[in-house]
C-alpha cells in the first residue's frame, strides 16, 4: 500500500496549501512588489521605482531611530521575561510547593488580558496627576521619584517595557512549568544526593533539559519585541515624548496612513520582516546545544 | 528525539511547496492594486428648477460619516431630508471612526461612497485624495441655487473661508462643514469667584497666570502625549495677530525663514517663559488630551487651548455649572495688526464626493441639503456647534454656554478671522508640531530649538520635488 501514500497526503494538503498560498504567501509577494513602487494607496496609479524606496530607507534617520527602539525592546524584554519566568517556574514547579496551582493562575492572569486593556490600565497607572504609581511613591515618601512617566523621554520606553514584561511573564511561566514537569524526577534526586543546591540544579539541570523551550520562547518574544505596535499605539500613539518610543511598526503606519506613501511603507514592512527572519535564524543556529535525550 | 527529524523534514517540504506556490500567486498579486473601472459620474436624472443638479430620483445614495466628536445623529437627520425629497432612493448610512482603513480599499476598488465625511485621526489626508484625482470638482454644487432661496447660489450662503478651506490648486473639492474656532477656554464661574479678569494682552495673561498659580491652580493644562499641537494656537495665533495675515501666508507658502519671523519668535519665547515659570499643569507632558481636559474641568487648571469641539467632547464629564467660555488668544503688544478679538476659524469635517461614486449628483445634492437652513439647524441642534452656513445657529433656541460665547466671539471678530493650511497641505508638519511642541512645553527644547526644528521641516518639504505644492 506504500504507493498510495503520496496521493493520500496530497489529497489532504491541497486545500490547506492553496489557502496558505492565497492568504499568506500572496500578501507577502504583493508587499514585496509594492515596495518597489511609489503607490499612494488610493488609485491604481503606481510607477515602478526599483530599489529607490530601500535606498531612501537606508538613510532615513527616523526609521533607524525607530529600529533602535525595537532593538532596545529586543534586548531587554526577552531577557527579563525569560529570567523571571524561569525563576517563578522553578520555584513552583520543581519543588511543587503548596498552592502552586494558585500561583499558576495568578501569574497567567495578565496574559489573558487583551494588550489594549493592559495598555489603557497602565496608562492610568502612569498618569502623573491621578495615577496610582505617583500616589504610591508619595505615600511611601519617595516623592523625588515621581515623574510624568509617559511624558519623560528618559523613562517612557522603560515604562512601556514594564508593561510588555508584565503581560508576557505569565505565559512563559506556564510554558516552562510544563516543560519542567517532563524532566524526570530521578535526575533531580541524583543531583540532590550529589549535594547540588537549588540554584545549581536550576542552572546545571533544569535549564539544559528545557533548552528547546527557552530557545523557542526567545524567538517568540523577539518577534513580539520587533512588533510592539498594539501596546505602543494604545499608550503613546504619537511616538512618545520627543519621539523616544516610536517603533518601526508605528513609523510604517504613519508613512502609510498619514503620509499616503504605501510603497515606502511596504519597503519598511519588508525590511522589518527580513530582520525578524534573520533574528529567528540566528537564535536557532547559534544557541543550538547538544540535545539531552531522556526517553 | 526521532520524531523531531520527521517534523523537520515535513517543514522543509512544506516550505519548498510554499516557494513553488509563489510564482502561481504572482498573478494574484495584481488583485490588491488592480480592479477599478472608468468613472462616468454615475446616475443622471432630469435637470429642473427643483432638481438643479440633475439627480436620478431612484438612484441609491451611500453616505459614510465619521462617528467622532459630533456623533452621527445629525447625519441621520440630513438623510431623512434626502429621503423626503427623493422617496424612491435607498439611502445607506454608515458611521465609523476608521475612515482610512475602511475607505481606502473602496477607493482602490473603484466603488467609493457617494458622500464621505473624511475626518478624525484616521482620515485619509485630503491632499492625498486630491493629488490622486479621486474627488469630484464641487463647482456645480457651489453654483447651484440654494435649497432655501432659488435666487441665492449655494456659494453665497457659506461663511467666509469655507470655500478656500476646501480648495486645492484653484478647485474646490470638499465642503468643511463645521466652523471650528480656536480659543483659550475657561470656566466663567471660576473666574468670577476669584475675581480674575480674562486677559487681552500677553502681559496681562502672564500677570494673571502668576495670580492663578498663587491661588494653587495651574494656569494652563495640555495633553502632552498626543495633543501638544493644540498649544500652537497660543504662539502662532498671537504672532499672526501681531504681524497680520502675511505671517501665516509666509509659513503656508513655505517661504524661507518663515518660522523665524519676528512676532513668532517673540510669542514662542513667551511660551518658553511660561514653561520656565511653571504655568503649565505639572505632569501635563504625560497626559492624553482627554486626561488633561478632565483635570481642567475638575478645576486643577484654569485655561485650556482647544478647538470649539471641546464642550461637546467633555459634556458628560464637565460639572453642570462649568460654563465653558471662549477667550481669543491675547495679542503680544498693543498696536497689533489684528485686534485682540480676532479668531482662528478653520472649517473642518471634510465632506467630499468621490469621483468614482455611483451617484455623484446625489452626493452633491446631499451636500446641498446639508447646507440648507434646515440642514444647518439640525446639525447645530444635535452638536451645539456652528455649521459653515450663514445664520446656521439662528434657529437654535437654547444655546449651550460655549456655543453662546462662541457666537458672541465670532460676532466680535467679524472679518478678523484667520486660518492656517500648512499642516493640511503637507502631512509632515502635524507629527513634527506634536513632537517639537511637546519638547518645548516639557522644557526639553528652547523657543529657538522649536522654531529651527519647524523651519527644517518646512525647508525639507519645500525642497522635495515629489510633494505637490500649494499656494495662497
Amino acid at each position: 500500500m506504500r504507493h498510495g501514500k503520496y496521493p493520500f497526503i496530497i489529497g489532504f494538503l491541497a486545500i490547506p496549501l492553496l489557502l496558505y498560498a492565497v492568504f499568506v504567501i500572496s500578501p507577502y509577494a504583493q508587499a514585496f512588489y509594492l515596495s518597489l513602487t511609489d503607490w499612494r494607496g488610493l488609485s491604481n496609479r503606481q510607477d515602478f521605482v526599483g530599489l529607490a524606496n530601500y535606498a531612501e530607507l537606508f538613510t532615513d534617520t527616523q526609521f533607524w531611530r525607530a529600529m533602535g527602539h525595537n532593538l532596545a525592546l529586543l534586548i531587554v524584554v526577552p531577557l527579563f521575561v525569560i529570567a523571571m519566568a524561569l525563576l517563578f517556574a522553578s520555584a513552583t514547579a520543581i519543588s511543587r510547593v503548596r498552592g502552586s496551582r494558585f500561583y499558576q493562575v495568578v501569574f497567567f492572569f495578565p496574559h489573558v488580558l487583551p494588550v489594549v486593556i493592559a495598555g489603557i490600565l497602565f496608562a492610568f497607572l502612569y498618569n502623573p496627576q491621578a495615577g496610582l504609581l505617583n500616589a504610591f511613591l508619595r505615600v511611601v515618601g519617595l516623592e523625588w521619584l515621581t515623574r510624568a512617566w509617559l511624558g519623560d523621554d528618559a523613562v517612557a520606553l522603560p515604562a512601556v517595557m514594564v508593561v510588555m514584561i508584565w503581560s508576557a511573564v505569565g505565559f512563559y511561566y506556564v510554558l516552562f512549568s510544563a516543560a519542567m514537569k517532563s524532566v524526570p524526577r530521578d535526575v533531580y534526586e541524583a543531583a540532590t544526593l550529589d549535594g547540588a543546591g537549588r540554584l545549581r540544579t536550576l542552572v546545571s539541570i533544569t535549564i539544559p533539559m528545557i533548552w528547546e523551550s527557552v530557545q523557542v520562547s526567545y524567538v517568540y518574544l523577539g518577534i513580539a519585541a520587533l512588533d510592539g505596535f498594539t501596546l505602543l499605539h494604545t499608550m503613546l500613539p504619537d511616538g512618545g515624548p520627543n519621539r523616544s518610543t516610536e517603533v518601526v511598526a508605528q513609523y510604517l503606519y504613519r508613512t502609510a496612513f498619514d503620509e499616503g506613501r504605501f510603497g515606502y511603507a511596504s519597503a519598511i514592512g519588508v525590511t522589518l520582516c527580513l530582520f525578524t527572519l534573520v533574528l529567528a535564524i540566528v537564535v536557532m543556529r547559534f544557541s543550538r546545544r547538544e540535545q539531552v535525550e531522556y526517553a | 528525539m526521532t520524531a523531531g527529524l520527521d517534523r523537520r523534514q515535513f517543514l522543509q517540504r512544506l516550505a519548498a511547496a510554499g516557494l513553488l506556490a509563489v510564482p502561481a500567486t504572482g498573478a494574484l498579486a495584481a488583485c490588491a492594486t488592480g480592479g477599478g473601472g472608468t468613472s462616468s459620474g454615475g446616475a443622471v436624472g432630469e435637470v429642473s428648477a427643483t432638481n438643479p443638479l440633475g439627480v436620478a430620483a431612484d438612484a441609491p445614495l451611500d453616505v459614510v460619516i465619521f462617528n467622532g466628536g459630533y456623533g452621527e445623529d445629525y447625519a441621520k437627520a440630513h438623510e431623512a431630508m434626502y429621503r423626503e425629497l427623493y422617496p424612491q432612493a435607498q439611502v445607506k448610512h454608515t458611521a465609523t471612526t476608521q475612515i482610512s482603513q475602511e475607505m481606502q480599499p473602496r477607493f482602490v476598488g473603484g466603488n467609493p461612497p457617494d458622500v464621505l465625511d473624511d475626518s478624525g485621526a484616521q482620515k485619509i489626508e485630503y491632499a492625498n485624495l486630491v493629488n490622486e484625482g479621486m474627488l469630484t470638482d464641487l463647482t456645480p454644487l457651489l453654483d447651484a441655487p440654494s435649497l432655501d432661496d432659488p435666487n441665492v447660489k449655494v456659494r453665497d450662503t457659506l461663511l467666509p473661508g469655507t470655500i478656500e478651506q476646501g480648495t486645492f490648486g484653484g478647485t474646490c473639492y470638499g465642503v468643511n462643514y463645521v466652523y471650528e474656532t480656536f480659543a483659550i477656554w475657561y470656566s466663567e464661574p471660576l473666574f468670577e469667584k476669584n475675581g480674575w479678569t480674562p486677559p487681552t494682552t500677553w502681559d496681562e495673561m502672564m500677570a494673571l497666570s502668576e495670580q492663578i498659580k498663587a491661588a494653587g491652580i495651574a494656569p494652563f493644562a495640555y495633553g502632552g502625549t498626543n495633543a501638544a499641537d493644540y498649544v500652537l494656537d497660543l504662539n502662532l495665533g498671537a504672532a499672526i495677530k501681531q504681524g497680520g495675515p502675511d505671517v501665516i501666508k509666509n509659513i503656508d507658502n513655505l517661504e524661507p525663514k518663515a518660522w523665524q519671523q519676528e512676532p513668532l519668535v517673540q510669542a514662542t519665547q513667551g511660551i518658553e517663559e511660561m514653561v520656565r515659570k511653571g504655568y503649565f499643569l505639572p505632569g501635563s507632558e504625560g497626559l492624553k488630551h482627554t486626561e488633561a481636559q478632565t483635570q481642567w474641568v475638575q478645576g486643577k487648571a484654569a485655561f485650556y487651548v482647544s478647538g470649539s469641539w471641546i464642550e461637546n467632547e467633555m459634556k458628560t464629564i464637565s460639572p453642570p455649572d462649568f460654563q465653558m467660555t471662549a477667550l481669543p488668544i491675547p495679542v503680544l503688544e498693543p498696536g497689533s495688526a489684528m485686534p485682540t478679538t480676532a479668531l482662528r476659524t478653520q472649517p473642518a469635517e471634510f465632506f467630499c464626493v468621490p469621483r468614482d461614486a455611483k451617484n455623484v449628483r446625489g452626493g452633491m445634492e446631499y451636500l446641498r441639503i446639508m447646507l440648507s437652513k434646515k440642514g444647518a439647524a439640525a446639525f447645530a441642534q444635535e452638536t451645539a456647534s456652528v455649521p459653515v452656513v450663514k445664520g446656521g445657529t439662528d434657529a437654535v433656541a437654547q444655546k449651550t454656554p460655549a456655543l453662546a460665547s462662541l457666537s458672541a466671539a465670532l460676532d466680535a471678530a467679524g472679518d478678523n478671522v484667520f486660518n492656517w493650511q500648512f499642516w493640511i497641505w503637507y502631512a509632515a508638519f502635524k507629527p513634527a508640531v506634536k513632537t517639537e511642541m511637546g519638547n518645548l512645553l516639557a522644557g526639553r527644547t528652547t523657543a529657538d530649538g522649536f522654531l529651527s526644528a519647524m523651519q527644517a521641516v518646512a525647508d525639507e518639504v519645500a525642497g522635495d520635488p515629489s510633494i505637490t505644492k500649494y499656494n495662497r
